[in-house]
């Protein structure tokens, strides 16, 4: 008898942990269930759909053939109840799916507003495509949007609206954008060229509520008593990870499904990988999120292949990202931040909490009005990094964070000598990616 | 700077080969729509190959276009498979 594998979500976990488990076993039925009918498509490609970057088809990166190949069953239903004990998923309508074994890969979704109104049609956020369409559907040029949220998804929003030629404000509780990643000239170089596209900025302002009438937004009052008419209200105040499943199970959850190094939940024929699980990392002892393509493709990959019988750790890598804020490329790796950004209640899209985990550490950084690069340097390693604008370090220093690259002939010089700082490092660079070559 | 990576146009049109790097791609496609010849520049990267498709221009537009520095030109190597 093959084995049942059964995936529930239908994202890039889900996507790589059905491609490993067909590669492992050619014989398996594997099933995938979720709610949305779509092919595959990159849900970061999302923010390029909504700037008109990209025609919609070209989201799609697996077609209906293509899962054919791979010999996947889909299923169209939401997961209503899962039976640890049976090995059974009920799914909406009663229908019930026995497995051997079991991913649960359900991603996150967006938090939503608490205040009045916030439930108006014409308040979006961007999750999927569905809600893509959605927001495509109510631009319009001349017509005004508000946007509250912080973090990657809040610009991608605002600066999409913008795209489609509408009056953009965006609204900030903090004074700062993204606080708790950027440093303060960071988000002021990109306050100021969101400013210069035309997007309106308040910062230190919330809603009270969301007017409307017969049902449909017409526009927000601020707690200062403004108001502002608009047609859409975009909001990105963070994401939550789709455990409900999960905890109605009884498996362990805390913020995400808690799963060990092998990406096991409490119930080891239950496995949980990319945004809706929560991994223990050895190094902090605790578990840290991330909400990250590049984490969610890689636990796919090794949930795929421990469901397949294997004994395969999950190595969490630094996380990293690379995103466009305000039209300027910025590339985030390790730890470069501390402390909270009051615009988001949960953690953001393209977000990882270990950026957060500052050490005790020293900053250089190296201005160039846009162009800038910011080293966070520890006793004997660089720790994170940010660069900003030019991207010719991006790489660099991704493989020297990655790979712990030992700093030590040269960390003094790099804190000394703060302008030269880069030089140092690209002579140090240059040697050791040319040893690390040989070895 | 680094300076194995900074290859003259002259350069990365006669001996230079564009190469992805796998882990940074989130398959957006933004390097498929902006191949003037229609090379799957996006399957390329999911399977961190170089693009030695023959009839790639090496005009850089995919490596311009993507969002996220997933592509570069690199010197094709004599030892490569």
């Amino acid at each position: 008898m093959p084995l049942e594998y059964v995936i529930i979500g239908s994202g890039i976990a889900s996507l790589s942990a059905a491609e490993v488990l067909r590669r492992g076993d050619p014989q398996a039925a594997i099933t995938m269930i979720s709610e949305e009918a779509h092919d595959f498509y990159s849900r970061p490609g999302l923010a390029y759909l909504l700037r008109g970057d990209i025609p919609e088809k070209l989201l799609f990166v697996r077609n209906r053939d293509d899962l054919r190949a791979l010999n996947v069953r889909r299923i169209t239903a939401g997961a209503q109840q899962l039976l640890v004990q049976r090995q059974e998923v009920v799914l909406t309508g009663g229908k019930r799916i026995r497995y051997d074994r079991l991913l649960l890969a359900l991603g996150a979704t967006a938090v939503r507003p608490t205040f009045p109104g916030g439930d108006l049609a014409g308040v979006v956020k961007l999750d999927s495509l569905d809600d893509a369409r959605q927001i495509l559907k109510r631009t319009g040029r001349g017509k005004t949007a508000v946007v509250i949220g912080g973090g990657i998804t809040a610009l991608e929003l605002a600066e999409g609206l913008l795209a489609r030629r509408m009056n953009v404000h965006y609204f900030m509780r903090s004074p700062r954008y993204w606080a708790d990643v950027l440093d303060e000239t960071e988000s002021k170089v990109i306050l100021k060229r969101l400013r210069h596209e035309g997007i309106v900025i308040h910062p230190e302002t919330q809603i009270k509520q969301a007017l409307g009438k017969r049902g449909q937004l017409t526009g927000v009052e601020t707690q200062a008593g403004e108001i502002i008419p608009c047609q859409v209200l975009a909001v990105a105040i963070g994401v939550r990870p789709r455990a409900e499943l999960a905890r109605g199970a009884g498996l362990a959850v805390d913020r995400g499904i808690l799963v060990n190094a092998f990406l096991q939940t409490s119930h080891p024929q239950v496995f949980a990988a990319g945004d809706v699980a929560q991994v223990h990392d050895p190094h902090s002892g605790g578990a840290t999120m991330d909400v990250l393509w590049s984490t969610a493709l890689a636990q796919g990959r090794v949930a795929g292949a421990n469901m397949a019988g294997g004994r395969l750790p999950y190595v969490k890598g630094i996380p990293f990202n690379v995103t466009q804020l305000a039209g300027l490329k910025v590339t985030v790796i390790g730890a470069v931040g501390r402390g909270k950004d009051d615009d988001l209640v949960t953690i953001a899209r393209g977000d990882s909490e270990a950026w957060r985990r500052l050490p005790r550490a020293t900053v250089v950084s190296e201005t160039d009005q846009v162009n800038r690069v910011r080293l966070v340097i520890g006793e004997r390693h660089i720790v994170g990094a940010l660069v900003m604008g030019d991207q010719t370090w991006s790489r660099p220093l991704q493989q020297l964070i990655g790979q712990q690259a030992d700093i030590g002939p040269i960390r003094q010089s790099l804190e000394a000598d703060g302008p030269t700082a880069l030089t140092q490092l690209a002579h140090f660079y240059q040697h050791w990616e040319r040893a690390q070559r040989r070895t | 700077m680094p300076s194995r990576e900074l290859l003259s146009r002259q350069e990365a049109l006669a001996e230079a080969q564009v190469v992805p790097e796998a882990v940074r791609c989130v398959q957006c496609g933004c390097c498929t729509y902006n191949c003037p010849i229609g090379i799957d520049v996006r399957a390329h990267a999911w399977r961190g190959l170089a693009i030695h498709d023959s009839h790639c221009l090496t005009c850089g537009e995919c490596v311009k276009r993507c969002p996220r520095e997933v592509l570069r030109f690199e010197r094709i190597s004599l030892l490569q498979g």
